[in-house]
């Protein structure tokens, strides 16, 4: 071990920048997964620009990566990082005003050149000039280290230089001791076709992380202890996205259907498709279909052939979908519609984050099109969300939106992962018997019954005109429309009946109620109980169903003085709330900067809130 | 089922009043489609029929089948879907050439493309009938509509090139005027295994009567057109005396002797555009029958064949596995 001091802490946030073609978002991702089995709580989050590679060294082209990690339970990435990575001026400069003052500033001097700070707009070099004041910077050239640890390898110098991301993993490994081991053996299996590859990164990692230690560069090193009061079970790192995915078919085998994924391409949604399409022996068929709405409308058409369909897209792709989910509407057929929310309107802020289709996901249909909306909060909660979306389009023969975005998409956490036996199944009973068949006759909960092709004597016919209530024929009859049109709303309002009313974090009654959704979640749960702890009265309510609304929000609602709703918009759930609940009065706390809230100024706002009781 | 019961056009039919205006070329198609699924051996439950929107797309609901009456242009996606989810299924795609080839011309040339196993059938009427009179992707240049007052300006899609181009294993053209033909090409169709289109010039007698009566009308059907018959010699006219001849690149009228014998399965679609651009030349007969016919694997045994094949290797994959990966760790 070190002859250097091993100083604890307990709650570290560590932000990796550089440029699109560094690796950060790989260096950022192997430093979770490692930091995830060494057993912190953790959050992070990715923030990389559209451009796949802007130019080179430039501030456009800067790719962060932030992970907070923690020997407690934690809700958010953190506000503030105390250490920052900087493999570029452009890097540097973007990113250094976040950090908290006398925090550690690792610079990659490899790459500051005076092209390199042209590059990055610089008139001079904020190493020398100053501007760094107040905070621990520590230099290295890495690009030089890298190629001296690979000096005697049969590698090019173009990819001697691409194993500076593992140089400088290796280098903040030392820095909080983790392992080598689960890098390690990640490297050996990604490369397992190349080995010289697998061998250059291996040994810049170990160069890294040696050199951490010769080198002295750093004024002793940290631990982070595991979280020891960590509810015991079974763990793995999940992003969100992949945890949708996961949840999906989950859903499918739980309603003992076969999952049926009819996508196209959009950010920041791709990522469930591409792991759906790996899981091909849980019998799950992925068609990557010409455009958004020949992906709904597959699904659709699986829906209708008797598989659990099922769509997944971002902002713009919904609203393409729109009207093929007014069709699942009326068809009464089960589907669930996945929206990855981004920055919008248009194409807005594709790799950015917002709340801003809750509105849309709501209702973006023409006619009386109503359709249970259910949004995820964390990377594992997208998987009991996705389940749980696909329980209502079974149950209710019905399409589900399923809303997510792109935090907690491509964030990444901890997650106990569930008993296999307390995953409640729902199966699907298709109708086979001909006698008194009529695709429109409903059970208690007002769902259709679901026959499917190739059942003998229930041929039937279904589409997008109004359809008579008892015989399933087109019908223009007014009373008819109006009937189907009640029924339609009354079936989904019905969902209510099965779904819990959820719990306030904190006192049943006070002077304060924050009203949250979506990935909103960690951020409103860290502000409020830090109040809470310094004895404001105050209470978190986090709403998963957002349509139907459950039952006895009312009874709440009356039990505090103020009640606030911070969103990633411009105050569309707050808009619906107010409908919704005309005695309360629902205040709006917004942002959309394509940034997540920080936990700090959610506190400032509550706390101002509070004083002006 | 055991045992398949000999069905007959009316066990098709279903118990709702086809509303059709009178006259229209749409009753024929409907009367043809029901004679072709009555022979081929399949049980009713497992044809399904799948449309978009416009006057052809009504087709469903006078099906006996199941069927499903979608949105304007997406009935293939929706088929896909359909045979996809369970190739056992027979799948027919009813659409027009409004609905296939405008809004939905970008599922239809990929539905083609991926040779998903649908039978699809186009109402070529030359014409937005549904909507009361607009020009369509086919209405030729020229063309006095309601919406084209001075006459159209677009230059029309030839949908046969279209389904050419876009891969199509099978091509074939009919008329609603010759229900005899037009059962023999359904038939062709109904057999072929992959994405059949079938394109059926469809008389709308409200907003485009006689778009095709130079062609059709039996005092000049033997005359105007071809009848492309696989391995026989292409032969036309009223006394059978007239033939088409070929060099690969050119076309000429010749003794019927001397025609050259029709082959829809050549490798190239070379032969079929060739034959498709008769359409231009006012001196020569029009091609109908089988331009294509030839074989290649379909979407959906492909998706369950990748799905089995992982299978075999992955084995079934259960929600344990699905969950518990092996990169998890044990907190005790």
């Amino acid at each position: 071990m070190s002859s250097e001091e091993l100083i604890r802490q307990d709650d570290v946030t560590i932000r990796f920048a550089g440029d699109s073609g560094d690796g950060m978002q790989l260096t950022g991702t192997q430093f979770t997964a490692t930091t995830a089995q060494v057993g912190n709580d953790l959050a992070t989050f990715p923030d990389f620009p559209a451009e796949i590679r802007a130019p080179a060294g430039t501030r456009a082209g800067v790719s962060g990566f932030q992970i907070h990690f923690s020997s407690r339970d934690i809700y958010t990435p953190g506000d503030d990082p105390s250490v920052l990575v900087a493999m570029n001026p452009a890097a540097l400069i973007t990113n250094y005003k976040d950090l908290k003052p006398g925090g550690i500033i690792l610079v990659n001097t490899g790459a500051f050149t005076e092209a390199d700070l042209k590059k990055a707009e610089l008139d001079s070099n904020p190493l020398t000039d100053g501007t760094l004041a107040g905070y621990r910077v520590v230099e290295e050239d890495i690009n030089q280290r890298t190629m001296e640890a690979l000096a005697d390898m049969d590698l090019s110098k173009k990819d001697k230089l691409r194993c500076k991301n593992f140089y400088t993993l290796g280098m903040v490994y030392w820095l909080y001791s983790r392992p080598l081991e689960p890098t390690l053996n990640w490297l050996k299996e990604k490369f397992k076709n190349k080995p010289e590859l697998a061998e250059a990164n291996i040994r810049a990692l170990k160069a890294g992380y040696n050199h951490g230690e010769l080198l002295r560069l750093f004024q002793g090193h940290y631990e982070v202890p595991k979280v020891e009061d960590a509810p015991k079970g079974t763990y793995r790192n999940i992003m969100g996205n992949q945890a949708l995915a996961i949840g999906l078919v989950a859903g499918a085998k739980l309603a003992g259907l076969k999952a049926f994924l009819g996508s196209y391409p959009i950010t920041p949604a791709t990522d469930i498709l591409q792991h759906m399409a790996l899981l091909k022996n849980y019998d799950v068929v992925t068609c990557q279909m010409e455009d958004e709405i020949a992906g709904i409308c597959t699904a659709i058409g699986a829906s209708f052939a008797g598989r659990l369909g099922m769509t997944t897209t971002s902002g713009p792709g919904l609203a393409l979908k729109t009207e093929a989910a007014g069709l699942a509407v009326i068809t009464e057929l089960p589907l669930v519609i996945v929206d990855v929310q981004r920055g919008g309107p248009s194409t807005g802020l594709p790799t950015k984050v917002e709340q801003s289709d809750l509105m849309q996901a709501l209702f973006g249909r023409n006619g009386e099109a109503p359709i249970p909306v259910v949004a995820c909060a964390t990377p594992s909660d997208a998987f009991e969300c996705a389940v749980e979306a696909c329980r209502i389009a079974v149950q209710y023969m019905t399409p589900v939106l399923l809303l997510s975005d792109n935090y907690i998409a491509n964030g990444a956490e901890p997650w106990l992962l569930p008993d296999i036996d307390s995953l409640e199944p729902f199966p699907v009973e298709f109708t086979t018997d001909p006698e008194g068949f009529s695709p429109y006759k409903r059970d208690e909960k007002l769902a259709r019954n679901w026959a499917k092709p190739g059942t003998p004597g229930l041929e039937h016919r279904i589409g997008g005109l109004e359809k008579d209530a008892v015989t399933g024929n087109v019908s223009y009859d007014p009373e008819n429309h109006q009937k189907m049109t009640e029924i339609r709303q009354a079936k989904i309002m019905g969902i209510r009946e099965s779904i819990p009313t959820p719990a306030v974090h904190g006192p049943e009654s006070g002077d304060l109620l924050v009203v949250a959704w979506g990935s909103t979640m960690g951020a409103t749960r860290a502000a409020v109980e830090r109040l809470q702890k310094e004895g404001a009265s105050i209470a978190h309510l986090h709403l998963r169903h957002i349509w139907p609304l459950p039952k006895g929000l009312d009874d709440i609602f009356r039990n505090y003085k103020r009640i606030v709703v911070p969103e990633m918009n411009m105050g569309q759930l707050a808009r619906l709330l107010q409908g919704e609940y005309p005695d309360a009065r629902f205040e709006k706390f917004n942002k959309v900067m394509g940034k997540p809230f920080r936990a700090r100024e959610l506190k400032a706002h509550f706390a101002e809130i509070l004083e002006e009781k | 089922m055991s045992e398949v019961q000999q069905l007959k056009a009316k066990d098709f039919k279903s118990d709702q009043e086809v509303r059709w205006c009178p006259g229209c070329g749409d009753y024929s198609i409907l009367s043809g489609i029901q004679n072709t699924m009555a022979d081929l051996g399949i049980p009713r439950e497992n044809f399904v029929v799948v449309s978009g929107i416009g006057c052809s797309s009504r087709f469903p609901y006078y099906m006996a089948t199941y069927g499903m009456h979608g949105i304007h242009g997406r009935a293939n996606a929706i088929a896909t879907g359909v045979k996809v989810a369970n190739p056992d299924l027979s799948v027919w795609v009813i659409t027009g050439d409004g609905d296939g080839l405008s809004i939905g011309g970008n599922h239809m040339i990929h539905s083609l493309r991926r040779n998903v196993d649908l039978k699809i059938v186009l109402f070529n009427n030359e014409i937005y009938g549904l909507t009361k009179g607009q020009y369509s992707p086919t209405t030729p240049e020229g063309t006095r509509t309601k919406t084209s007052p001075y006459g159209s300006l677009d230059h029309p899609f030839n949908p046969i090139q279209l389904a050419l181009g876009a891969g199509a294993t099978f091509v074939a053209r009919t008329m609603d005027v010759n229900p005899k033909h037009m059962k023999a090409v359904l038939k062709e169709a109904a057999l072929h295994k992959g994405a059949a289109f079938v394109e059926v010039w469809q008389n709308c007698v409200i907003f485009n009567d006689g778009a095709y009566k130079d062609w059709t009308e039996k005092a000049v059907r033997d005359e105007r057109t071809v009848n492309l018959v696989a391995g026989e010699k292409m032969i036309f006219g009223k006394d059978k005396d007239k033939g088409l001849r070929t060099d690969g690149c050119h076309i000429e009228i010749c003794s019927a002797e001397d025609a050259s014998v029709w082959d829809p399965t050549v490798a190239s679609p070379g032969p079929a555009f060739l034959m498709s651009q008769l359409d231009n030349d006012p001196d020569m007969p029009r091609p109908m029958g089988v331009l294509r016919s030839v074989s290649k694997p379909t979407l959906d045994e492909q998706v369950w064949d990748q799905i089995n094949d992982v299978k075999g290797k992955k084995g079934e994959g259960s929600l344990k596995d699905l969950l518990y990966t092996p990169d998890v760790w044990e907190v005790k």
